[in-house]
């Protein structure tokens, strides 16, 4: 007797046949636990039943905090600390110099708003230098795409799933 | 060369280069604009080409990309230099510190610029890194050398595909692009702000950041195709990077170098219309004074020949791409030197005339920073994934030649059945 596996690995080579194999095995109440593709595949996150991603939020917030303390700085050393007559070109009030600190605003902000965003993303989606690969099958990357079904609580049995990923037209289905 | 240059001009100071009283800006701050200018191209490609949603920019972008971080590099070089003390060039940032104290002055164009390039090369290498995960990623589970699988596996930072990634990924390149599309029209804009808020004659004028702009795109195209069509013959990358993609870059460049010479144009016609005489004096002096060799070149390279590729023929031809890509990057380091040359040298007073002769050092510097440049892209070419792979792959079932044939098989077969 072998052992009972844990996970059912469904491997799929055409991105338009796995969109219609996750819904497929959705419809039927198979729970999936991720797809792993080599590309972003449209239509698959909304298959799965994923809602769109808010993760530009993230962008606007730090886009927000970059303009203010931009600012926050420019009027504290400009302005408050030690005004300074440049030119010909005092430094009176924020409002009155207001022009020439817009590219300084805009820079922070987009500094802020691309730098966030970017660490953001990093963060919720675990990449940091050194981190192990965490793909299942190296194949994934290249040019298959691999479906990770969980076996413990699912509804369906073990062999009526493997059926149903046959059917969908997965090439093999290995296990761990 | 160019470092051993670097050297002796930081040991003994910017009096080594040709520079003089009244010629106070000249190869330094050209080669800075020429730089700057041609970094633009990559940004364009990746961030204002993904938003408008033109697939042939995807077998192009990652290169072109990796050249605009290397430009910047090269652009960034000097005006440190110039300060001549580079080792106080922490005093152009906003720190606190024991001078009264004294900050820095947010009105100034120079300090614009400090906070545009250094944002402008910091989130171009971002958005570069971000997009090269996956590939890496890619390369990672391709890899048999265990040495190689370690550097890799550092690189791609664990990335696994998982569909909620690729959706994050999405919606971030999207993001960034449309974040980096208004960074790169900024940068070239304040670039050309140190000349325009300035109240020298030939440099004094609103024209200066859309024209600027659309040089730095002119000369970055021309610098893109330098550089990949001796990279896609090295490579073997002729099925990516095709006579389609070569003819769109050429589209570009007849359309930049179009608004240049219209530019051009303007210029002289305001110049003449002002009525001022400084400002009419520093264009006729541009056309026919002692420099007008270099204006002659940059109309000739830039406005003239550019044309040429209205002719298809021309414009699918490799050689002749490789060519003109040359001439156009001549062309735009002539105009960047006629502006800024041109219009100092010969100042207000006549007795303060003077002419520009460059010395070894301002010579030897550019050619280092050539050196560096090519250098870097060699060893991005040598050890990165070149082409977006994963971004690719994505457009492969609609645009792949072979899938098209194999869909159309299949259509055949349909109708048989």
């Amino acid at each position: 007797m072998e052992t009972p596996s844990k996970t059912l690995y469904g491997v799929y080579t055409d991105p338009d046949e796995t969109v219609a194999a996750v819904r497929a095995l959705r419809r039927d109440g198979v729970r999936i636990r991720e797809v792993y593709c080599p590309f972003p595949v449209h239509g698959l996150d909304e298959a799965m039943g994923y809602k769109p991603t808010n993760i530009s939020v993230s962008a606007f917030v730090f886009g927000a905090t970059g303009c203010s303390l931009a600012a926050l700085m420019i009027w504290y050393m400009n302005i408050h600390d030690w005004p300074m007559n440049i030119g010909g070109k005092p430094s009176f009030s924020f409002a009155e110099n207001f022009p020439a600190f817009v590219p300084v605003l805009f820079e922070s902000t987009v500094l802020l708003a691309a730098h966030g965003m970017i660490a953001t993303f990093y963060f919720v989606t675990k990449l940091f230098p050194g981190f192990p690969p965490r793909n299942p099958d190296k194949r994934s990357t290249d040019d298959r795409f691999v479906m990770e079904i969980e076996l413990a609580d699912q509804s369906l049995s073990e062999k009526e799933i493997e059926e149903l990923l046959q059917k969908t037209g997965a090439t093999e289905i290995n296990r761990a | 060369m160019g470092v051993g240059l670097i050297a002796y001009l930081i040991g003994t100071g910017v009096g080594v280069w040709g520079l003089n009283r009244t010629v106070n800006w000249a190869w330094d701050i050209t080669n800075f604009v020429w730089w700057v200018g041609i970094g633009h191209a990559g940004t364009l490609i990746s961030a204002i080409l993904l938003l408008f949603r033109q697939r042939w920019r995807m077998s192009i972008n990652r290169s072109a990309e990796a050249m605009t971080i290397f430009a910047v590099i090269c652009a960034g070089m000097f005006p440190l230099m110039h300060m001549g003390r580079i080792w106080v060039a922490y005093w152009t940032l906003p720190l606190p510190n024991t001078f009264g104290p004294l900050w820095v002055n947010f009105n100034s164009p120079l300090l614009w610029d400090v906070f545009a390039i250094s944002t402008y090369f910091s989130v171009s290498l971002g958005f570069w890194y971000t997009g090269l995960i996956p590939d890496f990623a890619t390369v990672r589970d391709r890899q048999t050398i265990p040495f190689m699988k370690i550097i890799y596996r550092i690189t791609s930072m664990g990335w696994k595909g998982g569909v909620k990634d690729w959706q994050r990924f999405e919606e971030v390149s999207l993001v960034l692009a449309g974040l980096s599309t208004p960074l790169v029209l900024s940068v070239h804009s304040v670039v050309s702000f140190d000349f325009a808020t300035s109240v020298i004659p030939g440099w004094h004028t609103t024209i200066f950041p859309p024209y600027f702009v659309a040089g730095a795109i002119f000369s970055g195209f021309a610098m893109v195709l330098t550089l990949l069509l001796v990279m896609r013959k090295v490579l073997h990358l002729e099925d990516y990077i095709t006579i389609y993609h070569v003819e769109n870059m050429n589209k570009i460049i007849i359309v930049t170098g179009s608004i240049v010479g219209v530019a051009y144009i303007t210029e002289l016609f305001i110049s003449w219309y002002s009525g001022v005489m400084y400002e009419q004096y520093a264009f006729i002096n541009r056309a026919t004074g002692p420099l007008a060799w270099s204006y002659w070149i940059m109309m000739s390279c830039n406005v003239i020949s550019p044309q040429l590729f209205w002719i298809k023929k021309l414009r699918t031809n490799l050689v002749f791409t490789f060519f003109m890509s040359l001439v156009v990057n001549v062309g735009m380091w002539f105009e960047r030197f006629v502006i800024i040359v041109t219009s100092l040298h010969r100042d207000f007073l006549p007795s303060a005339w003077t002419m520009f002769y460059p010395t070894y050092v301002d010579i030897g510097i550019f050619i280092g920073t050539l050196g560096i440049f090519f250098t870097l892209f060699l060893l991005f070419s040598r050890t990165f994934p070149v082409i977006a792979i994963a971004e690719l792959k994505s457009i492969l079932k609609i645009s792949g030649e072979a899938q098209k044939k194999q869909q159309a098989e299949k259509a055949v077969e349909h109708s048989i059945h």
